[in-house]
Formats: structure tokens, sequence, C-alpha cells
């Protein structure tokens, strides 16, 4: 019974448990000893906190025994956490040393819809530390390691998530987007991931990167899982003064809708820039029957030209250093967290604290944004970053003309081995090429899995408008019904 | 490395031989009920760290969202003061390392403050107007306050540890800052002083603060820098900070003037730093100087989005724009017939407020003056606390005005009266009730006393028969003795001619 | 110190690493200064291509969503009690953060 709960779909286990067919508890266990039995090798989580899980879950049993409607669609259903949402009972570290050990004192939004839509949440996963990296090897805690080929990367930051979901840990996961952080390692693992619209989730009590950036969505292993687990934690948060005062896009009917495989009257536009040169070959060839595929489906396909995004890594990578080097300046060790009680005064125990507190990559993002935004600095970098930024959004809309979603491979290679690009940051960065553009124009992105190259999964990326979600499920979850099946994983302890 | 100390300069040497260039640079701490970016309260004095939250303590994954209350007290001090009000603005952070600001980057405003360009007409003591040129009026938020211990009395330097309170961190701040303010030759200590005046009582107009200096929530930082006279350059600055009160401002700008002309006349060159102001000497010392350059490194705050205020919103602050204080000067001087002279010793003596007051509460103009600048004012001083610190309100003594007109108080109970209510015996009404200094309305127990004091005084009462109406005033003394004074003087020579005629 | 990202040859040495490293307040060590002084330096090298691209007439874009006036009403909202506030502190006393001396003026 364990080992075939821990198959199912969120939506099959919500049925089972709202059916009173299988408790709530059950599901629990089930993942739990899932996690028991071969988080000793995957590392997706950080933390798992069984108790909690289980109290959780019996509320749920209880009230669905009293005769109430289920709090959610998802209601009783297990969800491993990225270890960048505060949670109160739990402690969050964002991956980093900086923070081991701290237990927050409040609850991110998202945190509180999970628990309010009666989600069990599993425990905490692995990540880069602050989210910073693309392999979840900076994780100050140690990599997790992919379960399709444990030598290799889960891709990152949010590798903890992704390979807890593939590892069949967990049906949901939650990650975060900052520059790809949920749909590559959905890509690396061959799960779902989605970015949603920059302000469609709540980033109060997420963790800040790079804050004009950084975006919370659902990770899953259908496209139908991840648009139920979407609808719970969209939404306007008056807590979040970027946050979208909208309501969710209607993204579980756009699921059902396109598994229906009509994609008649949908312009998908390829983005030129984003194939070809740079793509590992099986990629390439997986993606082309992707698209093969939705044309298919009655899909009208068009090339599309954006011919700023191959720019857009570099003014990412401009971006995102300045806004890091700005939001970890807090972790000081005055109020909170790692303190090195290292010479007499403040100022060096927070330089000594910060010193041996992050990380290589965490320290040289901090001193590449500290030098973008210097007197003298500004204009050429972070001020022409932005304007690049203007010109991506441009191109995004542009190409938004003429198709309603646009498609490219998710990223340029499958999994690659874990320490192959540690002393490289130049390579490591190329990986993101495809995903950032997204990141920096604040519209939306999934990827969902398009078959394997070389026995390693690789991933269709979906993008659409801001708000503009609906259309992107549509697509996702019609080539999802068409594609059949994913393969997925053997992992033994 | 001690610098060279030199020979501070007579200050009229230095106006024959220098310009001085002023700049002022005002933090005003808004009275918002909440902070500029969350949810906690902004009042003064309360335990360490109970007024706090994930957003003020800057803890990992907390959000700023403005506060409405603050940006519309922003614009109205920005009208007030004549600028211009951004159509478009952001807010800024400005990145630099202090234990007290817990996110170490304050949220501000950089090169686009929502107000800017404007000036604050200044009137000086000998009636003459001066005009100083506003350059940005802007948000931003407070830091956290830190106590130093182990060091010489509670100061940094020599400190062992420190303990940081963020009870204050992220309470609203707007800083005014002036525009170079030159030509001001001799008159820059009392220009400097009437300039924080002036916009001390503008704000304090405006409601938008309690514009508190002993209480920080009204903070003065002095630029001064000197130039050869008549050159028209500008020379080296220094920004004095920790000047806590009117006077200091101007001994402030004194002292700077002296030292700078000390340096200069030296042949050495003005330090740009930061001074501190010593209140016991008037004298400043330097800061310590900062190891690096700086450089904030602003950038448009990812947090927060931009402001943008419409037209009509900033017309319909500008109609909740009060009457301005030298305005209503003007008409409270016409109003209650007042010399330039009277008008100044009201001002100074902080009276003016209350005895508007009073009259709103329905005195007339002239017993509400009389009341304060004459009785309460000298148990004022007799107390060495500022009037408007007395316990007892205008509508108190207007109630008090009030028992006097209709004729159940006589002035000297009135005062007993004010005596009862400063000591705290309650409400006007409920002292003269306690005291019982009610002017005795009893017609009976006011006959017999009549009847007593005639008996007692026989040859009098034959003195009044015989035509000598003046002789009834021992009779009425008479009468007020035995009633403690508390008898209707008029009333009782009344009854006394009825008994006599 | 050279400001022009164009220009050929080392952006960045030894000593303007110390400087950021300073800024930021990062206790580097001095192989880390050597370490960062050369990847700093081809990362702002390639990063500096954002300068190739024509953009003199374009505005820039710090927020990505077209949002303006987002405002709270001044209303209270629960915090924490100082328990809270103080619970994960590395040390305090008398209800106060305990830190160690600070050297720095208020600025
Ligand atoms: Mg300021
Ligand atoms: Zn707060």
């Amino acid at each position: 019974m364990t080992s075939e709960l821990i198959r199912k779909t969120a939506a099959e286990l919500a049925e089972l448990i709202h059916s009173k067919q299988v408790s709530a508890v059950e599901v629990a266990q089930a993942h739990l000893d899932r996690i028991a039995e071969v988080d000793g090798t995957i590392h997706a989580f950080l933390h798992v906190a069984a108790d909690e899980a289980l109290k959780s879950a019996a509320l749920v049993d209880e009230a669905l025994a009293a005769g109430s409607e289920p709090a959610s669609p998802l209601a009783g259903v297990p969800l491993a956490l990225k270890d960048v949402f505060t949670t109160i009972d739990m402690p969050t570290t964002a991956g980093s040393k900086i923070l081991e050990g701290w237990r927050p004192p409040y609850d991110a939004t998202v945190t509180k819809k999970l628990r309010a839509a009666g989600i069990t949440i599993l425990g905490k996963t692995n990540m880069d530390e602050f989210a910073m990296g693309s392999s979840t090897e900076y994780s100050a805690y140690g990599p997790t390691r992919n379960p399709w080929d444990l030598d290799r990367v889960p891709g990152g930051s949010g590798g903890g998530s992704a390979a807890a979901l593939a590892a069949f840990e967990a049906p949901l996961a939650i990650g975060t987007d900052t520059g790809g952080s949920i749909r590559q390692p959905a890509a690396f693992t061959g799960t779902v991931g989605v970015k949603p619209t920059y302000g469609g989730v709540s980033r109060y009590g997420l963790i800040a990167c790079a804050s004009s950036l950084d975006q919370g969505g659902p990770c899953a292993r259908t496209v139908l899982d991840a648009a139920l687990l979407h609808e719970v934690i969209g939404g306007h948060d008056p807590l979040d003064s970027t946050s979208i005062d909208q309501p969710v896009p209607a993204v579980v009917d756009a699921v059902r809708q396109g598994a229906s495989g009509d994609l008649s009257g949908v312009r998908v536009g390829v983005v030129r820039e984003l194939t070809g040169e740079g793509y590992q070959a099986g990629v390439q060839a997986a993606f082309d029957a992707a698209v093969q595929q939705l044309e298919k489906l009655g899909a009208d396909v068009v090339e599309v030209s954006c011919p700023t995004f191959p720019t857009g890594i570099a003014a990412y990578y401009l971006i995102l250093p300045s806004e890091v080097s700005s939001n970890l300046a807090r972790f000081d060790a005055m109020r909170y967290g790692l303190r090195v009680d290292q010479g007499s005064s403040a100022e060096e125990v927070m330089a000594a604290t910060r010193e041996s507190g992050f990380g290589p990559e965490v320290k040289r993002r901090i001193m590449l944004g500290t030098y973008a935004l210097s007197a003298g600095y500004y204009d050429a970098y972070y001020g022409q970053a932005q304007k690049v930024r203007t010109l991506i959004a441009r191109d995004f809309a542009a190409a938004f003309e003429q198709a309603d979603v646009l498609v490219s491979p998710t990223a340029p290679t499958t999994a690659f081995p874990l320490g192959d690009k540690l002393d490289d940051p130049l390579s490591m960065y190329l990986n993101d090429l495809a995903t950032i553009p997204t990141n920096l124009a604040g519209t939306a992105a999934l990827s969902v899995p398009c078959g394997l190259a070389d026995g390693l999964p690789t991933g269709l990326q979906v993008m659409a408008p801001a708000m503009g979600e609906a259309v992107m499920y549509r697509v996702a979850a019609a080539y999802e019904a068409a594609r059949g099946p994913a393969p997925t994983p053997e992992v033994t302890a | 490395m001690s610098a060279p100390v030199y020979d501070l300069v007579d200050f009229d040497e230095v106006v024959e031989k220098f310009d001085p260039a002023l700049g002022l640079e005002v933090h005003v701490e808004l009275s918002t009920k909440t902070k500029m970016f969350c949810g906690c309260p902004t009042t003064f004095g309360a335990e360490p760290n109970t007024q706090v939250c994930p957003t003020c303590l800057g803890l990992p994954g907390s959000l700023p969202v403005v506060n409405k209350a603050a940006v519309e007290a922003a614009i109205r001090i920005g009208l007030a003061l004549n600028c211009s009000i951004a159509p478009w603005c952001r807010f800024a952070r400005k990145n630099y390392f202090y234990p007290d600001m817990p996110k170490n980057f304050q949220t501000s405003q950089y090169d686009e403050p929502i107000a800017f360009d404007g000036y604050l007409d200044v009137v000086l003591d000998d009636g003459e107007t001066f005009r100083v040129g506003i350059e940005r009026a802007h948000m931003e938020e407070d830091t956290g306050k830190s106590v130093h211990i182990g060091g010489a009395d509670g100061r940094i330097h020599g400190a062992e540890y420190s303990l940081l309170d963020y009870n204050r961190a992220g309470v609203p701040l707007i800083e005014i800052v002036t525009k170079p303010i030159l030509g001001t030759r001799e008159r820059a200590p009392e220009i400097a002083r009437a300039y924080v005046t002036a916009l001390r009582d503008l704000i304090k107009a405006l409601g938008v603060s309690d514009v508190r200096m002993d209480q920080g929530s009204l903070r003065c930082d002095v630029n001064l820098s000197l130039a050869p006279r008549g050159s028209g350059e500008l020379g080296t600055r220094t920004e004095t900070k920790n000047v806590n009160s009117l006077r200091s401002v101007e001994r402030a700008v004194r002292h700077e003037m002296c030292r700078q002309a000390g340096v200069l006349l030296a042949g050495g060159e003005v330090v740009q730093e930061t001074r501190h102001f010593l209140e016991d000497t008037a004298s400043t010392r330097p800061g310590r100087r900062k190891e690096t350059s700086e450089d904030y490194r602003y950038f448009p705050e990812p947090d927060l989005v931009p402001i943008a205020p419409s037209e009509e919103w900033i017309e319909e602050l500008r109609a909740t724009l009060p009457e301005l204080p030298w305005a209503r000067r003007a008409r409270l001087q016409k109003e209650w017939q007042l010399s330039d002279e009277e008008l100044r010793d009201l001002v100074n003596a902080g009276a003016l407020d209350l005895i508007e007051a009073t009259v709103a509460a329905g005195a007339p103009a002239d017993d509400a003056r009389a009341w304060w600048v004459a009785y309460l004012t000298q148990q004022a001083n007799a107390r060495e606390i500022p009037l408007d610190e007395l316990p007892i309100t205008p509508a108190q003594v207007a109630r008090v005005i009030e028992l006097v007109k209709s004729g159940e108080l006589t002035n000297k109970l009135a005062r007993e009266a004010v005596n009862g209510v400063l000591a705290g015996e309650g409400d006007v009404d409920e002292v003269v009730a306690k005291r019982g200094l009610a002017v005795v309305s009893d017609e009976g127990e006011l006959v017999a006393a009549v009847e007593a004091a005639l008996a007692a005084q026989p040859d009098v009462v034959e003195k009044i028969r015989g035509g000598k109406v003046q002789a009834a005033g021992a009779i009425v003394g008479a009468v007020m003795k035995a009633t403690g004074g508390k008898a209707d003087a008029k009333r009782v020579r009344e009854l006394i001619l009825e008994r006599c005629s | 110190m050279s400001a022009d990202p164009g220009a050929t040859g080392p952006t960045l040495g030894r000593d303007e690493v110390a400087h950021l490293a300073r800024l930021a307040r990062l206790a580097v060590t001095e192989d880390e200064l050597d370490l960062f002084a050369r990847q700093l330096d081809s990362i702002i090298e390639w990063v500096a291509k954002v300068g190739e691209i024509a953009a003199a007439d374009v505005p820039p874009t710090s927020h990505a969503v077209p949002l303006q006036n987002v405002f709270r009403p001044d209303e209270l909202r629960p915090g924490l009690t100082q328990e809270q506030a103080l619970a994960g502190a590395p040390a305090s006393q008398d209800g106060r953060f305990r830190v160690p001396r600070i050297l720095g003026e208020e600025q």
C-alpha cells in the first residue's frame, strides 16, 4: 500500500482522502517512510517535521470524520517546502550556515495558506544557499543528488524540492524561482515546475535573494497537481507591496480544458534565440519533438525573435547580485543567526560572522553587487542592466503579439555531474540562459517533462504574458496528455 | 594621531573676513499611529523591543508596506513649504552597516524626493523677513536606539558593549533640507535659529508631529562652511549633529564659524567631517573619521512600488492645510488689538495657543489674556515649567472666567479655584464644591448674616439711615468676613440698604 | 580604478577587492582576495556586455509589474512580544539585544 500511495498524484491522493478510502495520516506516514528510506541517499530534506506533519494530517482526518468539507481540494496531501519560507514550527535556514537553527517567530504568507488549505508540510527542502546557484551544490548542508543519477545534480536552487518529487518523497513541493530555480530543477528531474507571474504569489516570509526577481511557485509531478497548488498559494497579499490585487488565474479549469487535447487556435511561438547553438543535441531533439506534438494538437506554431534575450543573462548577473548585496546585509550577527565572536567590536564581529557564515558563491555575488552599485559604476552596470530589462520586456510584448505562448527548452543541457561547474561560476550561470528573461520581465513560465536525452530528463518551457497563466497551463496540460506518462527514476536506498 | 588645535577667532573678525554658507537638515518624526512600513505603534517611552514586528526588526523574509498617513503628512509638509510635489517618485535603499539599523540599509528617498524646490519665509527679531530656500523634503525611516555600557557616561567611546532597542526603528521621518543659505553674514546664527523655530511652528500647526527637540522628534544637523569675504566661493563644510535645542542651533553655528575661521587663518584646512555639538561647552568635537569613504550604493527599493500622487489627491491635501503660524499671529494681533511688543511677549511666553484655546472655549479675549499672562504665568514661573505644562486646560480657565462673570466666584475665590485645579483636586466645579468656594447664594443665610452684622453695629445703621450710604461698606465688610469672602458683595449691599431704609 | 567597463586589462585589483570586502563587511582571507579578484574580473568583463546594447533613450525598469500607490492604512497590527523578538538573538540583556561595542558614529 505504501509504495502505491507514494506513486499517486496529489489529485488522486486528495480524492482518496476526501472520500475516506485512505486517511491523511496514512498518506503522510507513507511519505515519511519513503523519506526515511531514501533521503539518506538523495538528501532532499534539511528538516523533516514528522510529528507536526502527522498532527496536521490528523486534523484533516478529524474534520472529514466530523462531516466538514475539505479545507481545500488538496487538504490532507503532503508537501515539501523549500527552506526559504519562514515556518514558526520548523527551523528556516535558506541553505545557509548563517541561519543554522534559526526559528522564525512568524509564518510566511505561503506557509499560512498551505496550513489553511489543510496541506501536510512534511519538512523543509535543500537549496543552494540563499537560492544562489543552479545545482544545489552551494547548500551549506551538502548537495542534493539527482534521483535519475546519483552522481548528477538535481539542478538549483530548488534541487531539494524537485528531487523530493522525483524520488516520490512528496507529491507536491514549493520552490522559488529567481532566474530558473523552479524550472531548471524540474527539467533536470523530470518534474513540473511553475514560475508564476511576478506578484502572483506573496513574497512575505520568503527570504529574499533578489527582491525584484524572486517568485514562489508550485512544483509537482503533473500539470494538474501544479495548478491545484497554484490556486492554493496564489492571490493578493496586503503584506507584500508588489502583490497583484487580482484573482488567481483559473488554472485548474485551464488544465482540464487542455487535457482534452485540442489546441486549435492557440498560437505557439518558438523563440529563435533560445534554440540551436549551445543546446545539447538530445535536448534540442526532445524539444523539436515536443513542438511537433503541439502542432499535431492543432496549435499554430510560429517562429518569433527576441533579440535581446541573450543579453538578459548579463543584465541578470548585475541586477541579482546588486539586490543580493543589500538584502543579505541584515545577516550581521546582531539580532539573530550565527555570531562569530572574533574581534572586539561590532564591526569586526559582523565581518568575521559574514566571512565564515556565507559560502563562496554568496560572497562572490555580494562582492559583485557591491561593485555594481558603487558610485562611478552604477550607470554603466546597474543602470544599463535595468535598461536591458526594459528591452527584454519589449521583446516579450512584441512576441506575445504573434503568439499566445512562447516555448523553448528549459535548460540547454540535461543534469550535469556533481562538481562539474563548481570552479567555473560563468559556465554555471549560462545554465539559466533560457529561464532568466521571464524573471527579468516578471512574466510567467513553466517547465513540463518532454522526454529523455541520453537517459536523462529534459524540460519543455512554456512562457506566457503576466497573469496569462491559464493559457500556459492549458498548453502544458495538452502536451502532457498527448505525451503520455513520463518515465520515472528508480531510487533505492 | 591627533589633529592640530587652532584658536577660536572672535565672531566680529570672522564676519569681517569670511562669508558663511549655511545648510540645515531637519529630521521630523511623524506622530502617525504606526510606523513607516509596518503596523507597529510609534509611541515614545515603551518597554524596549515591545513595539516591533518582523518588518521593523528586519527579520529574513519580511517586507515593507508604505503607511498612507505618512505620505499624506509628507505632501502636506511639502505644500506648506511651497514645494513642488513629485508626480512620480520612489523609495531607495541607502546601504551602510550600523547595528541600530535592522536591515543595514535605510529605506529613504534619494534622487526622487516627494517634495522639492520650495521656501520658508522666516521673520527675524527685528521684523525683517529672510527667505530660506528648501531643496527637498523626503520620507525615510528612523533607526533603533543603542545604550552603551561600560564607558564613561553612556558614551560610545570606551564602552564595552551596547544594548539595542528597536522600538524607534521604522518610525516615519521627514527630512527637510535647505538650499545653501547665503548672504547671512553676522546674522547666520540668528537666521539658523529662526528657521528651525519657524519650521517647528509650521509642523506643529500641521499637526503631523509633536516636534519635541528634547525627545528627538525634531532633530537638526547644521552644515556650515566659510569662504573668503566677497569671493563668491563655497568652502569645505562640516556637518554638526546632536544639536538638540533652538539655542544650540544658534550656538553651534556661531562656534563653527569661529572654529573654522581659526583653522583657515592659521593656514590650515577645514576637514570635511561630521562633528558633534557639546551642549555643556557650546562647542563641537570631531566625529570618528571613517575608515572607508562613504558609498551608500543607493538603488530603487525593489520591495516598494512607486508613488504617483494624483492632482486631485494633492489638492485635497492642500485644502487641509491649517492657517499658517505667521498668518495666524497677524490675525490675532489684529483681533486682540495687540501692539507688536505685546504680541511678541505672548509668543515668547508660549501663551498664544493657550489664550486662543481659552477664547475658543467661550472666554472673552481680554480675560483669557489676563489670566494666562498674569496669574498663570506667575504659577508657571514658580514651578519652573513652561506655561503649557501647567496642569490646567484652557477649557478650565474659561470655566473659571465664566463663574466670575456670572458672579458665582469673586476674583479672589477664582484664584483659589485655579489653585485647586493646579493642585490636582479635580475640575473647576469639583474644586469649587470641595473647597466650598461658591459665593453664598442661599438668600436666607445671607439675610441672617446681614442682620447679625447690622445688630452688632447699631451706630453704623444710624449713619446709613441718616443718609450716609457709603457707611454701608463697613457692614458689607463684616458680612464678607463672616461668610469667609463667599458672599456676593453687591447683593449684600442691596440687603443692607433695604433693611436701613 | 578604471571606471570604464569597456577598457581592456584587469578591471579589479586586489586593493579594490579588499575595499569592496570592507564595504560588504566580509573579513576575506588573503587567498580569497586573489580568488575573488580573478573571478570577479572575468564575470565583470562578461556582464559588461550590457553596455554594448544601445539603450540611451530606453527607460530603466526597476519593477517588473506596473504597480504604483500601494499603501497601508495607518492602523495598528499586532507585532512580536519582547520575548519573541529576542528569542533568536545571539545575546540579550534587559530586554535589549546585546552586541559588541560599536566603533563608528551614527550616520
Ligand atoms: Mg536621511
Ligand atoms: Zn514593526
